[in-house]
């Protein structure tokens, strides 16, 4: 850094500080990746330490050194962080105009197959798969569908097999798949159960639910739809490169991918391969050959 | 360093101006964005608490009327001079190490996102004692815990005066929580950070 006389000690010491903050989240992920073979060295930093450092204050630990031996000894310990990791933050038709879209725009295509492959890529507590299903559904084409939905959370899984969730968002969800183009009432689509609602069950009888790593882990063949929302931005671009490569390979000629509001594939190295079908909804189209 | 030979970034004191500001955000960013030059040396960050589902129309006004460029934060965009940049609807937004933006949607911190106090630490972590911080009008506390980080790590803390405030919760629960470097009226803010960024003035 630059001598500037305008800076005084605290900047010095807090440079030093924070220099050993970097060395000891890089142990800190190899540690991890070793023990775990979990690979988080390819996430946002900033985003990485945002939630080590809110942990570390949750466990009254003084530094990441003292953090990092709680997880190579203390298995319950990692599993805990493991879930602050992996950002669990969904809801039933999550930006309903990108549901509104699939249907009017995506649908009349693929009604046209006979089989219908769809992969929805760090599907978390299942929100979105289940709102995809009952689309599909509406559409009178889930019978004729396969999907897989995959996280590397396997406790995010388990909530997203049960597909139970907690009644104080059902107004919420009801808002948006009135505005996403839902045919009928939300209701016919859950059962209240106390502070809980179950879903239909026959939602997820086209449902495979798979623990499935997108660092680590390989393709899923020849899917007409893959959906990965908001999982890219955690990612560096040496990784999202990666993944994007990933369902590129995945896609069949003409398959639909669809990312985030805030995601794109334009600025990745395969960008050449896809066409934009939905600037706005972020959905790209596979070119064929 | 010789001072005639450094170059204007590395004369500045400050790398980052990161504003705060909820209710009654509108015409307190269309009074101090419209004083800064196009050519203003020091990126801005805005987090303004907007719905979840609002376009991008604040973004387009507040452009149209400035000389100074004002965009959504885009994911890996590297944070440059000359610009406003204003976090997107429903994503937090954080700063990395090489000065790019993440985003994020974890949850809701207060009610918000964008959060106010994940990007003020956020960029504490990154510029240290180079940010500067600014909390202006809004009805709740959040910026608060993010302003005392700023302030820990040696950064200028600027709250808008509560009395000048359209809402004049956020500003006083900041001034409750950190010890302000500058308490301005909102008229003062532009002109004040337009000085800043001539770099002539030891703050």
């Amino acid at each position: 850094m630059d001598y500037n006389p305008n800076v005084n000690d605290t900047e010095i010491l807090n440079e030093w500080r924070k220099e050993n903050e970097r060395i000891e989240l890089d142990l800190l992920l190899d540690a991890i990746y070793q023990k775990y073979n979990y690979d988080f060295k390819d996430y946002s930093r900033a985003h990485i330490k945002r939630r080590l450092l809110s942990r570390m204050r949750i466990a009254k630990l003084g530094t990441l050194s003292e953090m990092l031996h709680k997880i190579l000894y203390e298995r319950p310990f990692f599993e805990t962080l493991l879930m602050d990791l992996s950002i669990n933050v969904t809801e039933m038709f999550r930006d309903p105009s990108f549901y509104l879209t699939i249907r009017k725009k995506i649908i009349p295509s693929l009604k046209k197959n006979s089989f219908i492959k769809i992969w929805h890529a760090g599907c978390s507590s299942g929100e979105e798969v289940y709102s995809m299903a009952i689309l599909l559904k509406e559409e009178g084409i889930l019978s004729k569908t396969q999907i897989y939905a995959t996280d590397f959370n396997t406790m995010a899984l388990q909530k997203a097999k049960a597909a139970v969730y907690p009644i104080d968002l059902i107004k919420e969800y009801t808002a948006n798949y009135q505005k996403a183009g839902g045919l009928n009432s939300f209701a016919d689509y859950y059962t209240a159960h106390y502070n809980s609602v179950i879903l239909d069950p026959t939602l997820k009888e086209r449902i495979v639910f798979a623990d499935h790593n997108l660092v680590t882990d390989g393709v899923f063949g020849e899917m007409n739809m893959v959906l990965c929302r908001n999982v890219l931005i955690y990612f560096t671009k040496k990784l999202q490169n990666r993944v994007i490569k990933l369902f590129l390979d995945s896609l069949t000629p003409a398959g639909f991918l669809c990312l985030g509001t805030k995601e794109t594939i334009q600025f990745s190295d395969y960008s050449r391969h896809f066409t934009i079908f939905s600037e706005k909804d972020k959905i790209f189209q596979r070119k064929p050959g | 360093m010789n001072s005639k030979s450094s170059s204007t970034s590395t004369r500045l004191r400050y790398r980052c101006i990161a504003v705060g500001v909820s209710a009654g955000g509108m015409h307190a960013l269309s009074t101090i964005i419209p004083t800064l030059p196009s050519s203003f040396p020091i990126p801005i960050v805005v987090i303004q608490h907007i719905s979840p589902h609002s376009d991008n129309y604040t973004i387009r006004y507040l452009d149209s009327i400035s000389n100074i460029h004002v965009k959504e934060v885009d994911e890996k965009e590297k944070i440059s001079p000359g610009k406003v940049y204003m976090a997107p609807p429903d994503y937090h937004v954080l700063i990395e190490e090489d000065e790019t933006f993440s985003l994020s949607v974890e949850d809701r911190i207060n009610y918000a996102r964008p959060s106010i106090d994940v990007f003020f630490e956020s960029a504490a972590e990154v510029y240290g004692a180079r940010l500067v911080g600014i909390i202006l009008t809004g009805a709740n506390n959040d910026g608060s815990k993010g302003l005392k980080k700023i302030k820990e790590e040696g950064g200028l803390v600027i709250v808008q005066d509560p009395n000048t405030a359209e809402v004049d919760g956020m500003p006083r629960s900041a001034l409750e929580t950190t010890t302000a470097d500058y308490i301005l009226s909102l008229e003062e803010i532009g002109p004040f950070l337009v000085e800043l960024g001539q770099g002539e003035k030891n703050f």
